[in-house]
C-alpha cells in the first residue's frame, strides 16, 4: 500500500486550498449560516474558472480524488460548499445519461460555478423508500405535464434547476416507470416552502402544479429513470462528508488550550480518540475515492466509510459540546461561547449526516446483504 | 507514487502462502492443544523451514531483509490463525538485537514491553515463558539476557506464553540506552495491530458463518435485521484497522521516523511514524474486541462454551491487545505525541 499523493495530486490540492482560502472569510461564513444555504456564489464561480469543478465532476474516466480533495479542503475551511457538491454530482449524472443539449446548457453552466440544481427526490410519503414516490408526469401531447411535491430540496431557493424524479407508469414494477426530467426553476407551477432546521440550514419543500415540460427536459430515457437515480446514488455515495473530525478536533483542542484543559488527562485521552476516527474516516474515503480511480465499484466502501464517519462525528461532537461545559452551549458568535460556538454548530449540523445521502439503516442493510451476503431481510 | 490501497504482488504471494501455511499447520486443534502455555514446538520448528524467525532481520545480519509491511501481511495471517507461536514478539526482538541464533530461530527472542521493575524482574513477557532471550530496559541500558525459559505460564486471558523474567539473572549483552526501546514498542504495536486486524477479520467471517447455520423461528438467524446490523458495522473497522497497521508501516519502510513526518493537526495530517504506529495499536484492538463480542454473542450460549472456537479469539483480542498497558494511558501517549506534553500544573 502506498499513502502518498502524487506530485500532480499534491499540486492540485494545494491550488484547491488557496482557491477556497482566496474566497472564504468570516463573512462569508457567517452569512451562509444567516441565510440557511450552505452556498458562496463567488467560490463557486472561482474554483469554476479555475477548472476545478470541471477536473471533479465524477463520472468514468474522470479523477475520483479530486472531488475527494474538494470536499475534503472545504469541509477543512468551514467553506459552505454544498451547493458546488450538488452541481458537481447532477453534473456527472447529465455526463453520463443526459442529451448533448443539456450538457451544453446545464452541465457547462454547473462546472462554471455560475448556476445550481436541487435534488427533486424525497417526499413525504417516500423517503428511504424511494419507489414510493407519487409524482407523476403524465404526457399531454408533446408535453409532460408534472403534479406532485418534493420534500428536502435543500438548496431550491438558490438554484436554477432541479433534478426531478417522477414516475410516469405505475404498472412497471417497483423500479420501472420511472422518469426523471432536469428543469429550470422558473418554469410556471413550481413554488417552494421554506423547512427551517434546527442546524442553521435551510430545507425546502418544493411543488410541482401542472409543470409543463418538453422531451428535451427528459435525463436518459423516459419510464428508465431509475437507472438515471442509480448513477447519482453512486455518485453521491462517493462525496459523502467524511471529514468533519478534523475541523472538530482542531476547534476543540485550540479552545482547550486557550481554556487550559488540555491538560485534562481524561481530555487528552478522548481527544486522541478523535484523531484516530478522524485518521480511520480519512482512510476508508481514500480508499473508496482510489477503489474508483481504478475502474471498480466503490459504492459499498462509500456506505462503510459513510456510516462510520458521521456516527463518529455526532459521537465525538456531543462529547465535545459536553466537555466544553457551559460555553459549549453557547451558538455560533455568542460572546464567550466555545471555540466561538463551533462545538453547538457541530452537534447541530452533524444530526441530519445519519439519514441525507442514504440513512444509516439502509446502509447497514446493503453491507450486510452485499458486503457480508447475508440473506434479504425484508 | 500514489495513493494505492491494494498489496504489490509479492505481499498477495505472501499472504497468500502464510495465509496457507497457517491454515494446513496451525487448525484450531493445534491452537487447542498448545494450551494453556499458548506455545506449539513443532508449530514454531515448521515456521524456521520457512526462515520466517529470521525475516524481519537486515540480509547483512542473515535475515530475510522483510519491510515492516510485509511483516505486517504476515501478521494479520498469523492473527487469523491465532497461532501459537511468538512470531511477533521474535521479530521486534530480533530487529535489536540480531545475534545468529535469533535470525535462525534457533533461540526464541522476547521484548519486555515495560522496565526492569526495582529487583530486576521484567514482569509479564509476552512470549517470556518461552523465550531463550529477553530484550527489555534495565535501568539506563537496553540489554538482552539470555537465560533459561520457564516454559510455563501463568493461566492467563489469551492464554498467552507469559512470565516474569530476570533482567540481571542470566548472560548479559548491552544493545543500547534505555530510549531505543520506544522504537521496538512501537513495532511492536503495529505488528500486534496486525495480528490483531486478523483476529478481527476472522472473528467477523465466524459471525457470519454461524448466524447463517443457526436456525431459530423457521429461518436463519442471519436474516434477523438486528443481526445484521450489528455484523454491518464490523467491515469498517477491521478495513480501518488494517489501513492504519499499513499507513504506519508504510511511514516507517519510507523512512517517515524521528520528526521525518508531519504531524499537522490543523490539515489532519498525520504521517508520521509513532503516531500511526499508537493509532494502529488503539484502533485494532477495538475491532478485534467488538467483532469477537458481536461475533460471539450471536452465537448465544455455544459461543461462551470451551467447545466452540470464537471464544478462543474473543480471549486473544483482549490478551494481545491489553499486555503493553491500560489503553486510556495509551491514548493519553499519543495526545501527547499528537499535541505535545501537557503542563502537569495546568487544569482546571
Amino acid at each position: 500500500m502506498d499513502f502518498r499523493l502524487t506530485d500532480h495530486h499534491e499540486a492540485l490540492r494545494s491550488e484547491i486550498r488557496a482557491c477556497i482560502r482566496a474566497h472564504i472569510d468570516d463573512e462569508v461564513i457567517e452569512r451562509a449560516h444567516r441565510t440557511g444555504a450552505n452556498h458562496c456564489v463567488e467560490l463557486a464561480k472561482a474554483l469554476g474558472d479555475a477548472g476545478l469543478l470541471g477536473k471533479a465532476m465524477p463520472g468514468e474516466g474522470q479523477d475520483p480524488m479530486v472531488m475527494w480533495m474538494l470536499s475534503s479542503e472545504a469541509e477543512k475551511a468551514g467553506a459552505p460548499f454544498d451547493s458546488v457538491g450538488m452541481a458537481l454530482v447532477i453534473a456527472g449524472v447529465l455526463n453520463e445519461a443526459g442529451t448533448a443539449a443539456q450538457n451544453q446548457r446545464v452541465t457547462a453552466a454547473l462546472l462554471a460555478g455560475e448556476e445550481f440544481v436541487c435534488f427533486g427526490l424525497t417526499e413525504p410519503d417516500g423517503g428511504s423508500d424511494l419507489p414510493a414516490i407519487t409524482t407523476r408526469a403524465v404526457r399531454d401531447g408533446d408535453e409532460w405535464v408534472i403534479n406532485g411535491s418534493k420534500m428536502w430540496t435543500t438548496m431550491a431557493q438558490v438554484s436554477d434547476w432541479v433534478f426531478l424524479l417522477t414516475r410516469t407508469d405505475s404498472n412497471a414494477g417497483r423500479y420501472g416507470g420511472f422518469t426523471v426530467f432536469i428543469i429550470p426553476m422558473d418554469t410556471p407551477g413550481i413554488t417552494i416552502d421554506p423547512i427551517h432546521t434546527m442546524s442553521t440550514e435551510r430545507s425546502n419543500a418544493t411543488f410541482y402544479d401542472d409543470v409543463r415540460v418538453g422531451d428535451e427536459w427528459v435525463v436518459g430515457e423516459a419510464n428508465e429513470g431509475w437507472r438515471v437515480v442509480s448513477i447519482m446514488f453512486g455518485f453521491e455515495r462517493g462525496m459523502a462528508n467524511t471529514g468533519a473530525l478534523t475541523p472538530l478536533l482542531r476547534r476543540f483542542s485550540k479552545w482547550a488550550e486557550a481554556s487550559g484543559v488540555i491538560a485534562d488527562p481524561v481530555h487528552r485521552e478522548r481527544m486522541a480518540q478523535v484523531a484516530i476516527d478522524a485518521q480511520v474516516a480519512e482512510l476508508l474515503t481514500q480508499r473508496t475515492a482510489w477503489t474508483a480511480a481504478i475502474g471498480e465499484p466503490s459504492g459499498m466502501q462509500g456506505s462503510i466509510a459513510k456510516v462510520f464517519a458521521t456516527e463518529a462525528y455526532q459521537r465525538h461532537s456531543r462529547w465535545a459540546q459536553a466537555a466544553a461545559g457551559p460555553e459549549g452551549l453557547l451558538g455560533l458568535n455568542e460572546p464567550g461561547a466555545a471555540a466561538e460556538g463551533w462545538i453547538d454548530h457541530d452537534v447541530r449540523h452533524s444530526v441530519p449526516q445519519t439519514f441525507q445521502g442514504g440513512t444509516t439503516e439502509i446502509n447497514r442493510n446493503n453491507i450486510a446483504e452485499r458486503h457480508l451476503n447475508l440473506p434479504r431481510a425484508r | 507514487m500514489a495513493l494505492d490501497f491494494s498489496l504489490s504482488v509479492d505481499q498477495e504471494a505472501v499472504a497468500d502462502a502464510f495465509g496457507a501455511f497457517f491454515a494446513a499447520e496451525s487448525p484450531i486443534d493445534v491452537v487447542r492443544g498448545a494450551e494453556p502455555l499458548g506455545y506449539s514446538s513443532q508449530l514454531w520448528q515448521k515456521l524456521r523451514t520457512l526462515e520466517a524467525p529470521g525475516m524481519a532481520v537486515p540480509p547483512h545480519a542473515g535475515g530475510g531483509g522483510a519491510t515492516l509491511s510485509d511483516l505486517v501481511v504476515v501478521a494479520e495471517t498469523l492473527g487469523e490463525s491465532i497461532a501459537p507461536v511468538p512470531l511477533v514478539e521474535h521479530w521486534v526482538a530480533s530487529r535489536a538485537h540480531p545475534a545468529p541464533e535469533i535470525v535462525s530461530g534457533d533461540q526464541i527472542a522476547a521484548i519486555a514491553l515495560r522496565p526492569a521493575d526495582a529487583e530486576g524482574i521484567w514482569r509479564l513477557v509476552p512470549g517470556g515463558a518461552i523465550a531463550g532471550v529477553v530484550v527489555g530496559v534495565d535501568g539506563d541500558e537496553l540489554v538482552a539476557v539470555q537465560s533459561s525459559a520457564p516454559m510455563v505460564s501463568p493461566h492467563n486471558h489469551g492464554s498467552a506464553p507469559l512470565a516474569d523474567r530476570s533482567a540481571r539473572g542470566g548472560q548479559r549483552v548491552v544493545l543500547g540506552e534505555a530510549a531505543d526501546l520506544e522504537r521496538h514498542l512501537d513495532l511492536w504495536r503495529v505488528l500486534t495491530a496486525a495480528a490483531l486486524v486478523g483476529i478481527a477479520e476472522r472473528a467477523m467471517r465466524m459471525g457470519v458463518d454461524y448466524v447463517l447455520e443457526r436456525h431459530q423461528f423457521g429461518r436463519p438467524i442471519g436474516s434477523f435485521q438486528s443481526i445484521q446490523h450489528g455484523l454491518a458495522d464490523l467491515p469498517a473497522l477491521v478495513d480501518g484497522g488494517r489501513f492504519l497497521a499499513h499507513k504506519a508501516a508504510w511511514a516507517f519502510d519510507v523512512g517517515l521516523v524521528d520528526g521525518v513526518g508531519v504531524i499537522d493537526m490543523d490539515e489532519g495530517i498525520v504521517t508520521e511514524f509513532a503516531p500511526l504506529a499508537a493509532m494502529a495499536l488503539l484502533h485494532a484492538a477495538d475491532a478485534a474486541a467488538v467483532s469477537t463480542d458481536r461475533s460471539l454473542h450471536y452465537h448465544g450460549g455455544y459461543g461462551f462454551s470451551l467447545e466452540y472456537d470464537i471464544q478462543l479469539y474473543f480471549r486473544r483480542a483482549r490478551g494481545w491487545a491489553n499486555i503493553i498497558g491500560d489503553p486510556s494511558l495509551q491514548r493519553r501517549r499519543l495526545a501527547d505525541l499528537l499535541w505535545g506534553r501537557a503542563a502537569p500544573t495546568a487544569g482546571r
